[in-house]
């Protein structure tokens, strides 16, 4: 079985690649991490790897805006180099302010057809509605059926820690089309399993309770929840209380399999 | 290059309804103005920091689609503060931290410096005198020290510069003084030394026949600060003790002897049984109590203790986990967003410069405020309001500690009116490292001495000695330079580098990249900038060897530095680093990857001596690459390079005079109140006032703050139960995650015992400590305590006196619970003088951490109930102990019934409990603490969804004890309410009796839990007291902070 290689995107600020680097390992991939210098004097070195991942953290402080200059940086130096992966058929991910740089670059929601092309900058993650930073445990549902991350209805317990979460589309024919193109990837959803429709089940006042999207090919996934931190059973908030899963691990699995499948489809090839 | 000026637009105007400050009533209409700017510079290389508060919305890109910035900076949601303009305190406050580091390494662009600014628009009816305007932009929207504020629109033409600087060594004549002229220097120069250290270093100076410079004084000022030497703590003490109760007092209406059951009495305790005054010579008071309890019990498990920056205890076979915890105070009195901010980051520091490097993993804070509802009338001059100190702190808290990724998981907030012009803020920082790096590392002589990290300017100059000082009104003026500025990026940057030098070209889990390289450490030693600045770090870390420091290689900020400037700033996010010399270059690699500066700036040279230089002709590195060119104005400026400071090591380190002070105790003579028992309707009310007191009422608002699970290792979160929102007793984090075993964080502080007795105070954090421990499932055989006094000037024996009474308790509290004491600080003038002339000292404080080390974090309950059925269990004994109660003091009382700590039965019940929880026996626990027995079921029912009922008459309880005022109110220590399934209820019950070496522990069935909400309490006398349905209680309890 040739192994599943993940690179983690680094740079100042970035704090959050330890827990998703032992996401995947659990998961079984090989990873590597690397600040964005060495990747920048060396493009190349997508090459080696099938799963590409942007962890959470405060890349360069958040300031100008959440992800903002990770996002220029990638827009301005690597955007040959990444188009040529999700070109590829690989998987990217990009969790909290990973999902901001992802979203502010443009790689999401990505290509839309019902939008002009040039159109980069169609959603954005804004300010919770709280006004605040919030950390708080929530239920999300996977939504869409071409996400390549995970099956459709999955319901996962996961943290969230973030100012700057809540997804909006420019206007009401974004939404249309994402939805028309299978994009929402996850939901904030309520004891019910139904959309949350108020706070704080729905913790910073996303449109439709949407904590996560996808590109129109399933394989570029950004979501604001945590999944990387809820691995194990015993993260859990009610453990104690014996209701324990350690559900999001499940991303990171169903993403190494895909990758397998892949491979085993390209051998078999 | 040249850099290109390039302003920004305004940035968009914020405007706010809510236009009144804590000293206007009425709003105004005249769009006035205020917009603060600062400006940093990309360098050329390597590059660092465009500070950018959050609304500039303009990125240096080449080609800024016009999209681009559209939606990424949407209108920002609106805040409570448009809605609400009953909150006149609430400011928004969007600016961030200066933290943007970024760099724009695009070749179609030239490098640009870019300014960046707030605008605040002030809506309102009435004009706003300009005074007022003034007043309101100078304490409320601009920080001066990194800010300046304009009233007028403000186009820069050019960006701010430092002033050049003109080298002009000055010598200080010190050797003629007269002792009035010597104290008159200590007070004029902010050295804050005394008469006998001020004549130590005349006479230093006359054997060597010439006069300081002033590098020199305010090298040996920062050396023997109280903030560095912990010189009180360290002093020889005369101790007098007076007890002048009448011995016919009631047996419990105040506090017995100062150590009752004491298993081991103090070493520095008077030993007379008579109530005259005792008086006996303490020889450095820290070694003989804290320091000593430590050593008395030799534990196997603790590595390196009360010699490096965190206490160090083992982990496992292969790693090892350290705890540092400290306050910062002063700054955060000031301003109490910096303050905080670079408190928190400081500690982090401290641990980062542990042993060759520990990489943090979590953070914990503990603040003490005044009444957050206090009316602004009635503050005294000078003070920031408790409730926008607390607000202030807390983000400054969560600013720098979510930047970081680092997990705030344990925490608590206590107030107090004498907490109003010293705020408390104690910050603490846990971390792992291989134990091979757990040892202080050595600097040896030819090693070079690398700068990493941040860039060194004016800010927190002072802030050492400054903090020895009592506050004044006007200190808000006079020392807004000590307040250090925070840059978390440059923080966590320099984590980054300094890990991977640390592991560099070995396998270890926290190496991200490979190398084929030589393993090992790139560096001998290594420490922080804190206290004192380079002053301090390089004179400890040279201290066996001398060191040699070129100043003007120092990176700055900007121009205008002096030498002795740069020698004591304490500018934030630098750490010093021993490096061998094959080292230096790949270290300086490594640093370049990361987009970090490091800086060769010396030598440890063998010497024995401190030897600064500065050579006026070296451009800085800093200035250098701001594109400005250094300062050649002055013809006069001597171009060779220049000693400005040459001392002997032995001297800066061991010249400082141990005076013995005088120390006095008087048992304070408080009455006892009487009060009536309460209706037995009255009862709930109680309760409903009880969990709304600000020191028991939720802290949510805090904590959802914080980002606490961050690294993926929280087990036990700081908020638990059914709907995520109970007050957890103490978190449990797993440092590394392939591992089962974990560090339980745990806090004790039981301020308002302190006026009664300062050392029942003590034993009762320590015992408190021990009880959050234990209710998570922490294994108290492994558990490592801390300790941090905070305490008004104690050049007053009476509170010196207190201070050695709560020393003791000290080392009669880690004996008896065989706890060692592995790290600890103290800050000892906390003291406020209005403009009036009252002094306000704050009540003794001592925050008591616990690090227990556990083996399998699947083992840990929560304190929410859990299953409807179980029975609830009271363990330890209710005594009538009412002194110091949330209780008493909702009747203004403080009472002398303090409660007392048995030393046998305290760690005892501790085992015992520990042992049954370990065994899986019990499927909640929770403390009693502040509010008593009623205040700890109501958390533990509504935590978990359940109700119970309760029956008084199971509480076992001392003789006097048997009222129900008394058995639900009393904060007796050493108790803790547990949840035992029936199924398990014989087992507990047969340990419990065989505990304590088989004199068993006291214990009571309270109830049952039942699906039925509500807490239900019947009398001893039969009566039912209440039956209060629980969701009314946790409104009760999360409404007050909930801001």
């Amino acid at each position: 079985m040739s192994s599943v290689n993940v690179l983690l995107l680094r740079t100042a600020g970035t704090n959050c690649d330890r827990e998703l680097a032992h996401a995947f390992t659990l998961a079984g991939a090989s990873v590597t991490a690397l600040h964005i210098n060495a990747l920048l004097k060396n493009p190349t070195q997508f090459a080696e790897f099938q799963i590409l991942g942007f962890p959470g953290g405060f890349s360069y402080g958040d300031d100008i805006a959440s992800g903002k200059i990770l996002a220029n940086q990638l827009i301005h130096h690597l955007k040959a180099p990444l188009a040529q992966f999700i070109a590829d058929g690989k998987l990217v991910i990009g969790i909290c302010n990973g999902f901001q740089v992802l979203v502010k670059s443009g790689l999401l929601p990505g290509p839309i057809s019902q939008l002009a092309a040039e159109d980069w900058h169609p959603t954005t993650l804004t300010y919770n509605t709280s006004g605040k930073f919030e950390d708080r445990w929530v239920r999300i549902q996977s939504v869409s059926s071409i996400n390549k991350w995970i099956k459709p209805g999955t319901v996962i317990d996961v943290p969230i820690a973030h100012g700057e979460g809540r997804f909006v589309t420019r206007d009401q024919a974004v939404m249309d089309a994402l939805k028309a193109n299978d994009q929402i990837a996850f939901q904030y959803v309520d004891e019910a399993g139904n959309p949350a429709a108020a706070y704080p089940g729905n913790p910073n006042g996303s449109t439709d309770a949407i904590a996560g999207i996808c590109d129109i090919t399933g394989r570029v996934l950004g979501l604001m929840p945590h999944p990387e931190r809820i691995t194990e059973a015993v993260n859990h908030p009610h453990y104690t209380r014996g209701h324990g899963t350690n559900a999001g691990l499940q991303i990171f699995q169903t993403a190494v399999a895909y990758v397998r499948e892949q491979q085993a489809v390209a051998v078999a090839v | 290059m040249p850099p290109i000026p390039r302003t920004i637009p305004p940035a968009p105007a914020y405007s706010t309804k809510s236009a009144s400050s804590a000293s206007t009533k009425s709003p105004t209409s005249a769009p006035r103005a205020s917009s603060s700017s600062r400006a940093t510079t990309p360098p050329s290389r390597p590059p660092t920091s465009t500070a950018s508060p959050k609304k500039s919305s303009s990125t240096p890109s080449p080609k800024p689609s016009p999209s681009a910035s559209n939606p990424s900076t949407p209108t920002p949601a609106p805040s409570k503060s448009t809605s609400s303009p009953a909150s006149p305190t609430r400011w928004r406050h969007r600016a961030k931290p200066p933290s943007a580091t970024f760099s724009i390494q695009n070749s179609e662009l030239p490098l640009v410096q870019v300014l960046t600014g707030r605008k605040y628009t002030l809506l309102g009816q009435s004009t706003l005198h300009d005074d007022l305007l003034r007043i309101i932009a100078k304490r409320l929207l601009v920080n001066e020290s990194i800010e300046t504020g304009h009233f007028e629109p403000f186009t820069p033409a050019e960006f701010p510069k430092g002033r050049p600087y003109t080298f002009n060594l000055t010598h200080v004549a010190i050797r003629d003084l007269s002792d009035d002229q010597l104290l008159d220097l200590s007070r004029k120069g902010h050295l804050f030394l005394d008469l006998r250290e001020m004549q130590a270093i005349q006479n230093y100076f006359r054997t060597l026949e010439r006069d300081p410079t002033d590098a020199e004084l305010e090298t040996l000022a920062q050396t023997w600060s109280e903030h560095c030497v912990h010189k009180t703590l360290k002093a020889s003490v005369e101790y007098t003790f007076i007890d002048r109760r009448s011995p016919s007092r009631d047996s419990w209406s105040v506090a017995r002897d100062p150590q009752p059951e004491a298993a081991t009495p103090s070493p520095t305790e008077p030993r007379t049984t008579d109530h005259g005054p005792r008086t006996i010579i303490i020889d450095n008071l820290i070694k003989q109590t804290v320091f000593k309890a430590t050593m008395d019990l030799q534990k196997p498990w603790t590595i390196s203790v009360f010699k490096d920056n965190a206490g160090v205890i083992e982990f496992d076979e292969d790693n090892a986990v350290c705890f540092k915890v400290e306050t910062h105070n002063r700054p955060s009195a000031i301003e109490p967003y910096g303050g905080a901010a670079t408190g928190i980051g400081g500690c982090i520091r401290d641990v980062m410069g542990t042993g060759l490097g520990a990489k943090p993993f979590a953070n914990t804070d503990i603040f003490c405020f005044a009444d957050p509802t206090t009316p602004v009338e009635t503050l005294p001059n000078g003070v920031i309001h408790p409730r926008r100190s607390a607000q202030r702190v807390v983000a400054g808290v969560r600013d720098y500690g979510n930047r970081m990724g680092i997990p705030t998981v344990n925490g608590a907030v206590f107030f107090h009116d004498r907490y109003v012009g010293n705020p408390l803020v104690f910050c603490g920082t846990a971390g792992v490292m291989p134990r091979k790096f757990a040892q202080k590392g050595q600097a040896r002589p030819g090693d070079h001495i690398i700068v990493l990290g941040g860039r060194t300017g004016r800010d927190g100059i002072h802030g050492a000695t400054f903090s020895s000082d009592v506050v004044t009104t006007s200190h808000a003026d006079e020392f807004s330079h000590a307040v250090q500025i925070g840059n978390a990026i440059t923080e966590k940057k320099t984590l980054d580098v300094i890990l991977q030098a640390r592991d560099y070209g070995t396998n270890s889990e926290f190496r991200i990249q490979n190398s084929e390289l030589p393993p090992g450490p790139l560096f001998t030693a290594i420490t922080d900038c804190g206290a004192g600045g380079l002053s301090s770090a390089i004179g400890e870390m040279g201290e066996k060897t001398g060191a040699t420091v070129n100043l003007h290689k120092v990176p700055l900020k900007y121009e205008g530095l002096s030498y002795a400037e740069i020698w004591i700033s304490e500018a934030q996010e630098r750490m010093v680093l021993a490096v061998p010399p094959e080292n230096v270059q790949t270290l300086l690699d490594l640093c370049a990857a990361e987009d970090v500066e490091g800086t060769d700036i010396g030598i440890f040279d063998g010497t024995g001596k401190l030897t600064l230089y500065y050579n006026p002709a070296t451009p800085n590195p800093g200035i250098e690459s701001l594109g400005s060119s250094p300062s050649t104005e002055s013809p006069a400026t001597p171009t060779q390079n220049t000693i400005v400071a040459q001392m002997d090591m032995s001297f800066i380190h061991d010249g400082i005079p141990k005076p013995t002070r005088k120390a006095v105790y008087t048992a304070p003579t408080i009455v006892e109140p009487h009060l009536p028992m309460p209706k037995s309707g009255a009862f709930a009310a109680t309760l409903h006032q009880l969990l709304a007191m600000p020191s028991i009422a939720s802290k949510h608002w805090i904590i959802r703050q914080y980002d606490h699970e961050v690294q993926g290792g929280t087990i036990i979160k700081p908020l638990v139960g059914a709907s995520n929102d109970g007050p957890g007793d103490a978190a449990v984090v797993k440092p590394l995650l392939s591992s089962k075993k974990a560090v339980v964080l745990a806090n004790g502080c039981q301020p308002r015992f302190g006026d009664i007795d300062p050392y029942q105070m003590a034993l009762n954090s320590i015992d408190e400590a021990i009880r959050n421990t234990v209710c998570v499932g922490g294994n108290p055989e492994r558990t490592a305590i801390l300790d941090n006094f905070c305490w008004p000037k104690c050049s007053d024996p009476q509170h010196l006196g207190a201070l050695v009474r709560a020393c003791q308790a000290c080392y009669d509290g880690a004996i008896a619970y065989s706890t060692p004491f592995i790290s600890g600080k103290d800050s000892l003038s906390n003291e406020f003088i209005t403009d009036k002339g009252e002094r306000i000292q704050i009540p003794y404080t001592l925050l008591i951490s616990a690090m227990s080390v556990i083996d399998d974090a699947a083992k840990c309950i929560t304190m929410d109930a859990k299953q409807s059925g179980n029975q609830l269990l009271l363990v330890g004994l209710t005594k009538r102990e009412l002194g110091g109660s949330h209780y008493y003091a909702l009747h203004d009382f403080i009472g002398a019934s303090v409660p007392t700590v048995d030393l046998n039965l305290g760690p005892a019940t501790a085992r015992a409990v520990a042992g049954l929880i370990d065994q899986g026996l019990v499927r909640s626990a929770h403390d009693l603490s502040e509010g008593g027995l009623a205040v700890a079921l109501a958390e533990m029912l509504f935590a978990g969804s359940l109700g119970a009922t309760i029956d008084l008459a199971g509480v076992p309880c001392a003789e006097d004890a048997d009222a129900d005022d008394v058995l639900l109110f009393s904060e007796s220590p050493s108790r803790y309410l547990l949840e035992i399934p029936p199924e398990h209820f014989d087992t507990v019950a047969r340990t419990l009796k065989a505990a304590n070496g088989g004199g068993g522990i006291r214990f009571g069935v309270l109830g049952t839990l039942h699906d039925r909400p509500s807490l239900k309490i019947r009398s001893i006398k039969s009566a039912w007291l209440m039956d209060e349905p629980i969701d009314t209680l946790k409104k009760s309890w999360l409404a007050p902070l909930d801001w």
